[in-house]
């Protein structure tokens, strides 16, 4: 017996050694991984305070030009270096709003749909195939609205309206002057179909978390389905379906090509949705590479710092709604 | 007897019938505008559009370097934006699952997601386009890696998160160390899950356009060289569709066809590929 431990003690150390060497490169590995993966996620902390820092430098010589004049007016003109951002911000809020006046009931709806009328089978190819809207590139909904939607409203729709509620008071100001086809109407109904499915994936799943408890409960009491939802689904899900809309909102507020292509391109402020405008990022896309000038360039970058902090107020709001929603499904 | 009131009835179907409206409408949408892309997009889809250059205003051409330009940018904004996200959605799954680092970066990284991507443009524009002076098709592939990132990102570490932390005990108490728990046996357990991510993000940044702008800008003439401005599909289709010649106008079309039925395709092979896995 001790013959043998004494004759092994020299192999042992050998093992032992190996064993050690492995362990120590173990621990290299392990240590560049870890350090690689902290890096990665630093890189993103550093890319977004990198955006945020060079929009603020590449906007200080308009914001040195104009101070806060820049936000409150309406100017853009290029030919005599006077830049104002009222009208893109006006067309940016207009074309948003309409946008959700369309996408909020119309998203909420097709949510109703698939959790409560849908046979079980449709499901989830429909769900599916409001999902692909989303899947499609904004060029295309440009493209789209520019040749096919926009003439079809010009003709169709748009004259309609003039002569329907154009007479109205108050109400038929925005309805007012010829129909281009290209205008605000138009950019904010292509940005409604747009952002609908962020709506009505995100109202689909927070309706799903309703405990069917609570809906069995609200049936048993004799409610109709209609009851069931305004009275006891909508009012559980609350929070999740705003922040699905904060979310559709964000987009809305920042999409470029798609409204690019119908606003029209005109920094003014028009009482009338028929009539062309511009949006911060339509703006942007329009005229930054063609924009001479430091100035120019500047007030363009200042455009999209603007953007920037509107977007990112609304998503910050929309992250910490579905993350409240998040915690509550999850306690 | 009647159970509900008439009222209460009416009111039912009047809700109902408009949920079932707004779904329709929703799916009329999709439709009209796939039927106008196939419509106007096949009518123009002739071998020439994949064999020939952009041409000038008034002639006849095809998408070749438009086409070139955007597999490059793409699929080199894949290569550089992918392992980044990858590791980063790592960090925040597994080594820094508990740390306060991760709750910062997973909410700027959301953020990041949904930013507009016309921002970006003007940020890599800012950062790389004025320093080295000129347009480039790596300017234009930054800016695309820029988008990558927060998809991957975001898929790896909820992929991560649903492997099973006895996996991961089970090889630790095998001996293996940190990094080939992560390697062999997480990455394993997600993989479909982050995939699905890659495609995702692929199709995403193979449709955009808006940081391309002023990135890549755009060029009429074949050149394999990225260095300078190339030509990607999504501008070329800005600039045709823009214009007022029925040839750029009709190649557009095409162009908006080839794109789009490579962009569905590539989400619904993503949905499919991760539908067997995970809920959404």
């Amino acid at each position: 017996m001790a013959d043998i431990t004494m004759r092994d003690r020299p192999a042992r150390r050998s093992v032992d050694a190996g064993r050690a060497a492995v362990l120590s490169r173990f621990r290299t590995v392990d240590s560049i991984f870890a350090g690689m993966t902290l890096g990665a996620a630093l890189l993103v902390l550093v890319l977004l305070g990198g955006v945020i820092v060079s929009l603020v430098i590449g906007s200080m010589p308009a914001f040195r030009a104009f101070g806060l004049r820049f936000l409150y007016t309406e100017v853009w003109n290029p030919n005599d270096d006077v830049y104002g951002a009222l009208g893109a911000i006006y067309g940016t809020v207009v074309t948003s709003v309409i946008a959700m006046v369309i996408a909020i009931p119309v998203g909420i709806g097709i949510a109703v749909f698939l959790t409560e009328l849908c046979p079980f089978a449709l499901r989830k190819p429909i769900g599916m195939a409001i999902e692909l809207l989303a899947g499609i590139p904004s060029i295309i909904y440009g493209i789209w609205g520019l040749f096919i939607f926009a003439p079809f409203l010009q003709t169709h729709v748009e004259p309609a309206l003039i002569a329907v509620l154009g007479p109205i008071p108050v109400l038929g100001a925005l309805f007012q002057g010829p129909p281009y086809g290209i205008g605000v109407l138009t950019a904010g109904i292509i940005l409604g179909i747009m952002v609908l499915p962020f709506i009505s994936s995100v109202s689909r799943d927070v309706f799903q978390t309703v405990p069917p408890v609570l809906k069995e409960a609200g049936y048993g009491l004799g409610c109709t389905t209609w009851e069931v939802m305004k009275n006891i689904v909508i009012p559980f899900s609350r929070t999740g379906v705003i922040g699905g809309v904060m979310l559709a909102l964000g987009r809305a507020l920042g999409e470029t090509m798609a409204v690019t292509f119908v606003i029209g391109n005109a920094h003014r402020i028009s009482s009338s949705i028929l009539l062309p405008g511009t949006t911060i990022s339509a703006a942007i896309a329009n005229e930054f590479t063609e924009a001479v000038g430091d100035l120019y360039t500047s007030s363009l970058i200042e455009l999209g710092l603007i953007l920037f902090v509107i977007t990112f107020i609304v998503l910050a709001i929309a992250r910490y709604m579905l993350l409240r929603i998040q915690r509550r499904a999850g306690a | 007897m009647a159970v509900y009131s008439r009222k209460r009835r009416i009111e039912n179907g009047v809700f109902l019938a408009l949920s079932f409206g707004a779904a329709a409408l929703g799916l009329v949408a999709l439709v009209f505008i796939l039927a106008a892309l196939l419509w106007n997009g096949v009518a123009g889809l002739k071998p020439s559009v994949f064999t020939q250059m952009t041409p000038p205003p008034g002639s006849a051409g095809g998408l070749l370097n438009a086409i070139y330009g955007s597999v490059v940018m793409t699929v080199l904004g894949l290569a550089i934006g992918a392992p980044v996200g990858l590791l980063a959605g790592t960090y925040m799954a597994e080594h820094g699952r508990y740390a306060k680092l991760t709750v910062v970066v997973r909410f700027l990284n959301d953020i990041l997601l949904s930013a507009p991507s016309i921002i970006i443009g003007l940020f890599v524009y800012e950062v790389v386009v004025t320093r080295l002076g000129h347009f480039s098709g790596y300017a234009g592939a930054l800016a695309l890696a820029m988008l990558v990132i927060p998809v991957v990102a975001r898929t790896t570490e909820d992929m991560l998160l649903l492997v099973p932390n006895t996996l991961r005990e089970a090889a630790s108490a095998m001996g293996l160390p940190r990094s080939h728990v992560v390697w062999k046996v997480a990455y394993a357990a997600a993989r479909p899950g982050i995939v699905t991510g890659l495609l995702l993000a692929f199709a995403r940044i193979s449709g955009e356009t808006a940081p391309l702008l002023f990135t890549a800008l755009n060029n009429q003439f074949w050149t394999t060289d990225i260095s300078g401005p190339t030509a990607s599909l999504p501008t070329v289709i800005f600039q045709f569709a823009l214009s007022p010649y029925k040839d750029w106008q009709q190649l557009a079309w095409t162009g908006a066809l080839i794109i789009t039925a490579t962009v569905l395709l590539l989400s619904i092979a993503a949905r499919s590929l991760g539908s067997t896995r995970t809920a959404k």
